[in-house]
């Protein structure tokens, strides 16, 4: 009895060191010092709207604009979502070869040209906001043409998707890689 | 691979290794209640601790009184999180309005957290409010942590006290272990992965209209202080159904590299931590090296595998299910020190993994997670291993074995045994009667070699009290949640309990000085033979289910047949 009565206190005393003061003293932190990256690194437009999150994929169908990688819960965020197809799935294998068929004819490449991995293949997150630089050259001429650029224009684009690149952090941590809903705001902007 | 990606991997390593000393001694210190330079602001607290819960920390326990305590705690642990589940819908900090779960589901999520598995029937966002993740899943993540460092410190003083009667006191290697070690780790790692953009907000979800014009509805929540204790308490269990692979959970590559790092610092300190507190760091290192062994090699063949040409889908860079901030390596070696630590979080989706880098992680939780493993649950587990190993010796020389001057008797090494066994019957029990029956199969994401995997993974890591999965397996089922649920606690009771048993009889026993025919645990001789009987053990107990699983996929793959 003794000890079920200890286990009782010492867990409610747990619970609000660990369960109330602790995260409660984290948000003072984070709420203080990072507002915007504890609430969502939110994206926002020109009337203050929310565009989305720096972090969070988006679906990019239209021709005007570079494609996020495939989502395997269609860019759901709630609950957000992979395939977890295994490497001798017949449905992976038929969904990969559609999609690398789709994204050559979409950004006009030869038949045998190699598609960028990340294009072919669903994220784990389903939500990955990046592609690698590649795999958004591939897309520059398509964007280009649906925009009805001139040379110039182009070139200025080619420009905008190379600023666009984030090296390894640090130098070290990850790769290359590009965020496709921040290169797609600035080419809206661009476009002004 | 890149060499790029070998630095970011060596560095992990080396930085693995120099914390080691300073973390483990620092936790030694707190153990044997010696002053720390967190002493002065953190005593009066641990004291009022104390006085509010009726606590007197001189006082000591035998290993039944801190068997029956632990079990205590843990049982209202189990408690709150179930009744949390169910009544949420009628609690505040609720901003979703998300309703109660089914009762399977809150016996499965309570058993899963208080167990230190963390294994994920649901999906965060949609399922669970915010007072649920903190009040309920928030709070086990430390205490169950605290339970797994608690019980490994008490096998320790039963090991390092001569002729004692008692292995310590439950409610302060309890509140210790959370106050001196886990909250200030969490406190720090939570504000860096803050600062990283991992959100941390009360907020309800945020409405955004996309650039398209798609609605999209951006979910929040008290995140990055879950998630700094869910990686340092090995748990794993994420706000996010995707877990680590998620943005917000886990937003660029160095927030990963923390957490990555964070997965096996503590599991990998407390080795040093035993070497100090048994009397020569000799000890702990040389556990230290035979862990780090075996966890390179699995790392370097998961490597291999997952960047050889796949004839199915045509390609040597898999990226289904992986995050392109990360990229193969970072999700490999992600993989591997979260399976072979019972944490169970994961930054790729393993089902999608290559059949040999999947293997791997099953066989690196087959291995009785005791490669590093859960924090304390590793180290514990890997003690059983070398009562085990130190009684093998001793029957190829003919003597009676002792380790560390405490004889190895019968009762050691049937507990231990059954530490051993009682997991493994979980894993291969559970598996048969779920590929036996419709409840088992109708939860099939993937068909063929991969589909039994599935089933596998889920009975090996409820067993390791691990939590990742093939996530393919639709798992939130009566059958799963409960059949899970069993194995989890199998898992984590049928260990702790022996353990305990061993600790309570070898601090009773006297101290026999080494002679000239001990068998000396602190050579590389000792460390090949510890690692030598952890692979005999976990080969010949699961090498036939492998077979079925990743190894003929492995085969069937090269052949470039589908399911």
């Amino acid at each position: 009895m003794k000890t079920t009565l200890i286990a009782l206190r010492l867990f409610l005393v747990m619970t609000l060191l660990t369960g109330v003061l602790y995260p409660l003293a984290v948000t003072g932190i984070a709420q203080g010092f990072f507002n915007a990256k504890a609430n969502g690194s939110i994206l926002k437009g020109a009337q203050n709207q929310a565009l989305g999150s720096e972090l969070l994929a988006q679906k990019f169908d239209s021709v005007i604009y570079f494609q996020s990688r495939p989502s395997a819960c269609d860019y759901g965020t709630v609950a957000s979502g992979a395939s977890n197809k295994g490497p001798t799935s017949k449905a992976l294998q038929d969904l990969v070869q559609e999609r690398r068929a789709a994204f050559r004819t979409t950004n006009g490449l030869a038949a045998g040209q190699d598609v960028p991995g990340e294009m072919a293949f669903a994220s784990g997150s389903g939500l990955d906001p990046h592609i690698s630089p590649e795999a958004a050259r591939l897309q520059v001429a398509r964007v280009a043409k649906a925009r009805a650029y001139n040379d110039v224009q182009t070139q200025a684009l080619t420009q905008l998707v190379e600023r666009a690149v984030e090296s390894p952090q640090f130098g070290i941590f990850g790769q290359e890689r590009i965020n496709v809903l921040r290169l797609n705001m600035a080419l809206d902007n661009a476009s002004k | 691979m890149q060499p790029l990606e070998f630095l970011q991997i060596a560095l992990y390593f080396g930085l693995l290794i120099a914390i080691t000393p300073l973390l483990g001694g620092f936790m030694a210190t707190v153990f044997c209640g010696q002053k720390t330079w967190l002493t002065p602001v953190l005593k009066p607290l641990e004291g009022l601790i104390y006085k509010l819960s009726g606590v007197n920390d001189y006082e000591e326990m035998s290993w039944k009184e801190y068997a029956f305590a632990l079990l205590t705690f843990n049982a209202l642990g189990f408690l709150a999180v179930f009744v949390l589940m169910l009544a949420q819908g009628a609690l505040p900090l609720n901003p979703q309005s998300t309703g109660g779960t089914s009762g399977y589901l809150a016996f499965n999520t309570a058993v899963s957290f208080m167990t230190n598995t963390n294994w994920q029937a649901y999906s965060g966002e949609a399922a669970l409010s915010y007072l649920t993740q903190m009040l309920g899943l928030g709070v086990q993540n430390f205490v169950s942590a605290a339970t797994g460092i608690a019980v490994m410190i008490a096998l320790t003083r039963g090991i390092a006290r001569k002729h004692a009667a008692s292995i310590g006191n439950f409610w302060v290697d309890l509140t210790r272990t959370t106050l001196y070690i886990l909250l200030p780790l969490s406190l720090l790692l939570a504000i860096l992965l803050v600062s990283q953009g991992v959100v941390q907000s009360f907020g309800s979800y945020v409405s955004a209209t996309t650039l398209e014009g798609r609605s999209q509805v951006i979910p929040l929540g008290p995140a990055a202080s879950q998630i700094a204790i869910k990686q340092l308490g090995t748990n794993g269990g994420g706000f996010f159904g995707v877990n680590s692979a998620h943005p917000f959970e886990n937003p660029t590559p160095f927030s990963n590299f923390l957490q990555v790092l964070a997965i096996l610092l503590i599991p990998s300190a407390l080795t040093y931590t035993y070497g100090k507190m048994v009397g020569s760091v000799r000890q702990g290192w040389t556990i230290f090296a035979a862990m780090l062994a075996v966890l390179l090699v699995v790392l370097a063949v998961s490597l291999w595998s997952e960047t050889s040409y796949n004839t199915v889908l045509q390609t040597s860079v898999q990226m289904e299910g992986k995050e392109q901030r990360f990229g193969v390596a970072n999700s490999v070696l992600w993989g591997m020190t979260t399976t072979v630590a019972s944490n169970g979080s994961v930054n790729a989706m393993h089902d999608s993994f290559s059949p040999l880098a999947g293997g791997m992680a099953m066989l690196n939780m087959m291995l009785g997670e005791v490669i590093f493993g859960g924090v304390g649950a590793g180290m514990y587990g890997m003690l059983m291993f070398i009562i085990i190993t130190v009684f093998i010796a001793g029957l190829m020389v003919g003597r009676t074995p002792e380790y560390l001057g405490k004889k190895i008797e019968a009762f050691e090494v049937q507990m231990a045994m059954i530490t051993i066994l009682a997991p493994s019957t979980v894993i291969l029990i559970g598996t048969m009667i779920a590929v036996l029956i419709p409840q088992g199969l109708s939860s099939l994401n993937n068909q063929g070699a991969h589909g039994f995997s599935e089933i596998l993974y889920a009975f090996t890591s409820a067993a390791g009290n691990n939590g990742s999965a093939f996530a393919g397996l639709t798992v939130d089922t009566p059958f799963y949640n409960i059949a899970i649920g069993i194995g989890m606690l199998v898992g984590r009771f049928g260990v702790i309990l022996p353990t305990l048993a061993i600790a309570g009889s070898l601090v009773g026993k006297k101290y026999t000085p080494p002679s000239l025919g001990t068998f000396p645990t602190d050579k590389p001789l000792f460390a090949v033979l510890l690692i030598a009987v952890i692979l005999i053990v976990g080969a010949l107990t699961f090498f036939p289910a492998l077979s079925l699983g990743p190894i003929v996929e492995h085969l069937l793959m090269n052949a470039g047949k589908t399911f």
